[in-house]
């Protein structure tokens, strides 16, 4: 629609919009984070839902407990290999649309604790993340940045054609495998259809 | 208050109260030079009874309990020795070895609340790191070993006799390995390291694509 048009009927109190544009302004403004934490980064998440940082103004404020009526999920602390089938599994649980996080550098590769024993090097190694936050933690500011990303990328996405979201693809997975124990590892130790090793390339 | 009594004074009036045990302090060249009592397995149980009532000791609180892996280790060293040869004294070098290590330990910190005095470390090794690998629990005297000596068992492999709860607490229920011993071996998970360097370049240099890998 022509934009000067639009404007000179805003002008006469008529508004209006596309039905993608009214679809995605609902679905970013109203993202339910789900309620669970990993580690320290958690309490980071805790600050910026509360007073000071006030993750509400995002339309964020409602942290569910369930992942029935969860959003996005903020993967905020080390995920250690005995829970990582039960971050996939709430993953699943999740009806879609659905959208993570990956808060500090635990969630994003392990981090401080990559060389440890039981720390999964990353969860996009099992889930696909949509925004991934530095930090150890990240500040509130942080996450807050992160979540305007995240709403950003919300609103950027066609609603038809070839780069519609998941969940308008019926061909697309809404659920991922969760990793069993294993006698050495998690098998598998990461889903290849979600994540790859990036290859590596001498410069010159 | 009178100040706590030297482990030498422990010892003895231990080994005069627990009759049979084995007792031995345990040196420490670390700057702190805090000894231990390195106790017998079979008497474990007793010497913490005795250490827990004792009314000069009054170790009632337990405050730590950790594992040490002691793999083995055989040092060769070159001597001079005199030997008579065809009826000829002469000088022979030998190869001796001496062997070190090759058991488990489990190391407890006391404290005395009541007295206010501590600590006492005691220490107590398994027979190998293989199949004699058992320990007496101390759980029934000190509560609070419970979850610490899981955590031992789950990492170092102890098996403790009499524990009341013995499973893995961090790691899950059919993981093979024990972790913490210097002769684990961990999953080869290095495909994708973006700042190695050290062991971790060692590691991660395996998995580069070969016209990459100098």
């Amino acid at each position: 629609m022509d934009e000067g048009l639009r404007s000179e009927l805003s002008k006469q109190g008529i508004f209006t919009s596309t039905l993608e544009d009214l679809y995605n302004w609902g679905r970013q403004n109203s993202v339910w984070p789900l309620q669970f934490g990993l580690a320290c980064c958690a309490i980071e998440m805790i600050a910026t839902s509360m007073a000071r940082f006030d993750l509400a103004r995002f339309g964020a404020e409602v942290f569910r407990p369930s992942p029935r009526q969860a959003d996005l999920m903020i993967v905020a602390g080390t995920v250690t290999k005995k829970m990582a089938p039960q971050v996939v599994r709430l993953y699943n649980q999740m009806p879609e649309p659905k959208y993570v996080i990956a808060m500090g550098a635990c969630a994003i590769s392990g981090g401080p604790f990559k060389q440890g024993y039981n720390v999964l090097k990353g969860i996009d190694r099992f889930i696909p993340v949509d925004v991934h936050i530095p930090g150890c933690p990240p500040r509130p500011e942080a996450l807050l940045h992160a979540f305007m990303t995240l709403q950003q990328r919300i609103d950027g996405q066609r609603l038809t054609g070839k780069s519609r979201p998941r969940h308008l693809n019926a061909e697309a997975p809404s659920e991922f495998p969760v990793p069993q124990f294993g006698a050495k590892d998690l098998e598998p130790p990461f889903n290849p259809e979600v994540w790859q090793p990036p290859r590596l390339v001498r410069s010159e | 208050m009178m100040p706590m009594q030297t482990l030498e004074e422990i010892k003895k009036r231990l080994e005069s109260a627990v009759p049979g045990v084995c007792v031995e302090i345990v040196s420490n060249d670390s700057p702190c030079q805090q000894r231990s009592l390195l106790v017998d397995r079979d008497h474990g149980p007793q010497v913490a009874a005795w250490l827990r009532r004792d009314d000069a000791l009054r170790l009632d609180y337990l405050s730590n309990v950790t594992g040490v892996d002691w793999p083995e280790v055989v040092t060769k060293q070159k001597i001079k020795v005199k030997r008579k040869v065809d009826g000829v004294e002469k000088e022979v070098e030998e190869v001796v070895q001496t062997r070190s290590g090759g058991y488990l330990e489990a190391v407890y910190h006391l404290y005395s609340m009541e007295l206010k005095q501590g600590a006492v470390v005691i220490r107590m090794r398994t027979g190998d790191r293989d199949q004699q690998n058992k320990l007496p629990s101390l759980t029934p005297i000190w509560r609070s070993a419970e979850l610490q000596e899981r955590e031992i068992y789950d990492l170092f492999g102890i098996v403790f006799e009499g524990h009341p709860d013995l499973r893995r607490i961090l790691m899950w229920d059919g993981f093979e390995a024990h972790p913490m011993r210097r002769d684990y071996v961990e999953p080869d998970d290095y495909e994708y390291e973006p700042t190695p360097h050290d062991s971790v370049l060692a590691k991660a240099k395996a998995h580069y694509p070969p016209e990459v890998a100098p």
